[in-house]
């Protein structure tokens, strides 16, 4: 490997680490779709930014970016309180109207400068290694300087205020009654957002951006029950969606951004499908085994009605489960046999009884307090 | 009645939603160690009351005192157990941490609670009869455990007065039982307990102090004083069932 393809490859695990973790309560407060809408308005801050210094490396950028984040938040939400407009909705409306802005200002009064759309939306990480800056005696690349600092500003933030958020996310109204104003603790995460969001936009583009924010946290918190184990695993998806990424575009000669946001979907979609007990698949086994499970206790109790009376020799007949529990005969010969195989029933003469433990089940079950 | 005395004070009480009145100068006075019951139809405003007591939103009008202070100088008093549907149980987290919240007010900003605040939540968790349940996950529990765990939390604040809103509501029988049995032991420490309340047959039997409300209060005071058919229908208009039966086992 050469070293600019190891520098590309880190500076995409350190943007996919500082996204993701905001990105874990983004997606634990349901309001995932603010990282696409924050990831395009910073783009306004950073043109206004430029035209009031007239310096592309100004820090001042930054703070726009930051600044036009939270604006964007307050605008959604002051929108949203007028009762007139859903907060999605609301979205859709204050993003595309600010970014729109952005691009116009861009192509009236920016042109030429290293500020065009494409480069917004997708990035260009094939590029990141040769815009460089001194740092430390050593030549670094810009974006992993950059990156690698607010990775460091968010795991602060979080560390500091890691209670805060859990309880504001968890109950906003226990977190007011208590004097943690969920206001503040809702700003402070989304100018967190903003931040992030202009500090990888540069490299990897606004898409990326919220591919890393989203993508790794959703499919995190199909694997835990445990928000630290959460937000460990969102960065660990992400770091992996940015290296696989990497070499994807790098086998198909792609655009890289393009290439990881692509791998970390379909690291979603192998968590969907295969997480231990929250994926479709482990879902799906569940329900099986429940239906079986309801079908014996349903047998069990169907045998205890009819136990010792005249009837019973009708009732429990097992050709007869067709007609009484309209059961298709396939489904009634492989309830009783699991039922067998469980202890609950014996089968003699094609008639079916209930042992001692089926007819404690049947009784327990008929029983039993909701 | 003396203002020091008096755990919650409540004077001129106006919320409005778009200039529409959901609590009508509503005046409350509840003394010191008492439980509580604050009833009243649907769309009454008793939950819009409990989050105007609490500054969880902002009142047209009023103001209210804890012990003769503003809330916001008594929140170290107050325990608050919100509707068990208000939170998303989905949450990934395990009874013992939700129980740990209760103390996050006492913690302050910034500082982590530790070993001695978790076994406060587990001491906490045995008086609801949830011990076993502290590394459960919350998405795990029944109706009648969340509002446990949640009763559980409200304990870890170590409140003087507590404000709960619809702890019965859809619990099983057992969770009644021992919500009850809490209630009445707070009580006997000197806490103080308003709780929102749906099934008037039980006010009698759990509550001492009922409070009648219906954008405005109807009545207020001690349950044989006002709990009274006149009140009743007052609060709820015609459509108070329970009052024709009532009169069937007790005539007024």
């Amino acid at each position: 490997m050469s070293s600019a393809q190891i520098e590309i490859q880190l500076i995409g695990i350190v943007v996919a680490a500082a996204c993701a973790l905001p990105g874990v309560f983004l997606v634990l407060r349901g309001m995932a779709m603010m990282s696409d809408a924050i990831s395009h308005t910073v783009l306004l801050g950073i043109v206004l930014g430029f035209l009031i210094t007239g310096d592309l490396e100004s820090p001042w950028l930054l703070f726009g970016a930051a600044a036009m984040g939270l604006l964007t938040v307050s605008l959604t939400e002051l929108l949203n309180r007028t009762r007139l407009v859903k907060q999605d909705a609301a979205i859709g409306l204050v993003f595309p109207a600010l970014f729109s802005i952005a691009v116009i200002l861009i192509s009236r009064f920016a042109r030429g400068v290293h500020l065009d759309t494409d480069a917004v939306l997708l990035g260009e990480l094939a590029f990141a290694p040769f815009d460089r800056l001194m740092l430390f005696g050593a030549l670094l690349p810009r974006s992993l300087v950059v990156m690698s600092i607010i990775l460091v500003i968010n795991l602060l933030f979080i560390l500091a205020l890691y209670k805060e958020l859990k309880l504001a996310t968890f109950d906003a109204g226990l977190a007011a009654a208590l004097g943690f104003s969920p206001a503040l603790i809702h700003y402070g995460l989304m100018g967190m957002v903003s931040i992030t969001a202009v500090g990888a936009f540069d490299a990897v583009g606004s898409i990326l951006v919220v591919a890393f924010m989203v993508a790794p946290a959703a499919a995190a918190y199909l694997l835990t029950d445990k928000l630290e184990r959460m937000l460990l695993y969102s960065v660990g998806l992400g770091a992996l969606g940015a290296v696989g990424g990497y070499w994807m575009a790098h086998l198909m000669d792609a655009n890289i951004a393009g290439s990881m946001a692509t791998v970390i979907g379909l690291l979603f979609l192998l968590c969907l499908l295969f997480a231990p007990e929250r994926g479709l698949l482990a879902t799906a086994a569940r329900r099986q085994r429940q239906r079986w499970e309801f079908a014996q206790t349903m047998l069990t109790i169907h045998l205890l009605h009819h136990e010792g009376t005249p009837e019973a020799g009708v009732e429990n007949r097992l050709d007869h489960l067709h007609d009484h529990l309209r059961w298709e005969p396939a489904f009634a010969q492989g309830v009783v046999q699991r039922a067998d195989e469980r202890g609950l029933v014996r089968l003699e003469n094609g008639s079916l009884h209930l042992t001692e433990a089926g007819r404690g089940l049947a009784t327990t079950m008929l029983t039993e307090k909701r | 009645m003396d203002a020091d005395k008096l755990a919650v004070q409540v004077a001129d009480l106006t919320v409005a939603y778009q200039e529409k009145p959901v609590l009508w100068d509503v005046d409350l006075d509840v003394p010191q160690g008492v439980l509580m019951a604050i009833v009243g139809p649907n769309g009454a405003g008793k939950t819009t009351m409990l989050k105007a007591i609490l500054g969880l939103l902002t009142p047209a009008a009023g103001h209210v005192s804890i012990f003769g202070k503003p809330y916001q100088q008594q929140r170290s008093l107050v325990g608050y157990v919100p509707q068990r549907g208000s939170v998303d149980w989905d949450f990934p987290t395990s009874v013992l941490d939700v129980v740990m919240m209760g103390n996050y007010g006492k913690l302050g900003w910034v500082r982590r609670p530790g070993a001695a605040d978790r076994r406060a939540a587990q001491s906490a968790l045995e008086k609801v009869g949830m011990a076993d349940y502290a590394d459960r996950q919350i998405s795990q529990l029944s109706g009648g455990q969340q509002q446990r765990t949640f009763l559980a939390r409200a304990l870890m604040q170590d409140a003087q007065v507590y404000f709960m809103d619809e702890p019965f509501q859809g619990v099983d029988a057992t969770t009644e039982r021992a919500i009850v049995d809490l209630l009445k032991e707070l009580r006997a420490q000197g806490k103080t307990v308003l709780a929102v309340h749906h099934d008037l047959q039980t006010v009698p039997e759990y509550f001492d102090w009922v409070m009648l409300l219906n954008v405005r209060r109807i009545a207020s005071g001690p349950v044989n004083e006002v709990f009274t058919d006149e009140n009743l229908r007052a609060a709820y208009g015609g459509r108070v069932g329970f009052l024709n039966k009532r009169q069937d086992h007790e005539p007024a």
